[in-house]
């Protein structure tokens, strides 16, 4: 049959991916307690697009699913990533 | 393929399609959230001082249970739907109802957060948010609407959770038909997506 073609992933691949998860959470909270202005948010930001890269990738099977789907998913953060950088261009340079 | 299946399916499904509307309809929902964080990092940089104020209001050991707990419930979740891939029926459920519990928990805590808030006389609308400059409005405001938006969402999850809760009981769900637990967690996972944006942002920089 066609359907039903989703990966099946092991119970200990999702703790391991948990246990990573809090991890990066931890190092969140420990880095935004050093204020060091724009480095910190930039180090909490990328950890937060790494945590949401694993939870896309692990729990939400994008590692199992079509080329197109992942394509799809990046275009989504890519037209973002554009739009807030116009974004903050213009009100840099207005 | 198309003979082969003429044969075998007697209903007409197409899970990959179903999934591929699920993931749509999410990316409508990153852009509506994404506006919301753009809409919050410009006036974060235009009022500075006034969202550092503001954001030490809100408690970062709430926050991090919060966060602790969506992150579980997510993987909760997604183990449901290795149960029921594996047909195991009973531990699809428990995994199921441990995801309902921390989303519960979840929302308790929200509420003794907001109730806090409000108590103080600090919520949309009230006499101390007229008072406040603009930059503390602006945050309290967005803090509101973003975190209740959130919310919101957490509880349309619940929904869905629960409709596949039952269905999984009553058998409708099962190791051959298992898109809707597919997308009801696909949904669960976006709810997580979003706080582990929000947490930093709200909480954590200040």
């Amino acid at each position: 049959m066609a359907n039903n073609t989703t990966h099946t992933i092991e119970y200990k691949t999702l703790s391991i991916v948990l246990l990573v998860l809090m991890f990066l959470t931890f190092v969140t909270i420990e880095i935004t307690s050093f204020h060091l202005g724009a480095l910190t948010v930039t180090a909490a930001l990328l950890i937060a697009g790494v945590k949401a890269t694993i939870v896309m990738y692990h729990f939400m099977h994008l590692k199992y699913e079509s080329l197109l789907l992942r394509i799809l998913v990046a275009m989504v953060f890519v037209l973002f990533i554009l739009i807030v950088v116009i974004t903050f261009i213009d009100y840099a340079f207005r | 393929m198309s003979e082969h299946n003429a044969i075998h399916v007697e209903e007409h499904r197409d899970d990959e399609a179903s999934k591929l509307g699920m993931w749509l309809f999410i990316f409508t929902e990153l852009l509506l959230f994404g506006g919301l964080f753009l809409v919050y990092s410009i006036f974060r940089m235009q009022y500075h001082t006034a969202f550092h104020e503001s954001s030490l209001e809100l408690s970062v050991t709430i926050g991090a249970i919060n966060t602790i707990v969506l992150l579980f419930s997510s993987m909760t979740v997604a183990m449901s739907l290795t149960a029921i891939q594996k047909n195991d029926q009973k531990r699809a459920l428990i995994f199921i109802g441990i995801t309902l519990f921390c989303a519960a928990v979840f929302l308790v805590n929200k509420y003794f957060e907001w109730g806090g808030k409000i108590h103080h006389g600090l919520y949309p609308g009230s006499e101390l948010m007229a008072l406040l400059d603009r930059g503390h409005h602006l945050y309290f405001s967005l803090y509101f609407f973003m975190t209740g938006l959130h919310a919101l969402h957490i509880i349309i999850g619940m929904i869905l959770l629960i409709v596949c809760l039952f269905k999984v009981k009553s058998k409708n769900l099962n190791n051959k038909d298992y898109v809707l637990l597919e997308n009801g967690a696909l949904y669960w996972h976006l709810v997580d997506l979003i706080w582990i944006f929000l947490f930093p942002l709200m909480y954590l920089l200040s």
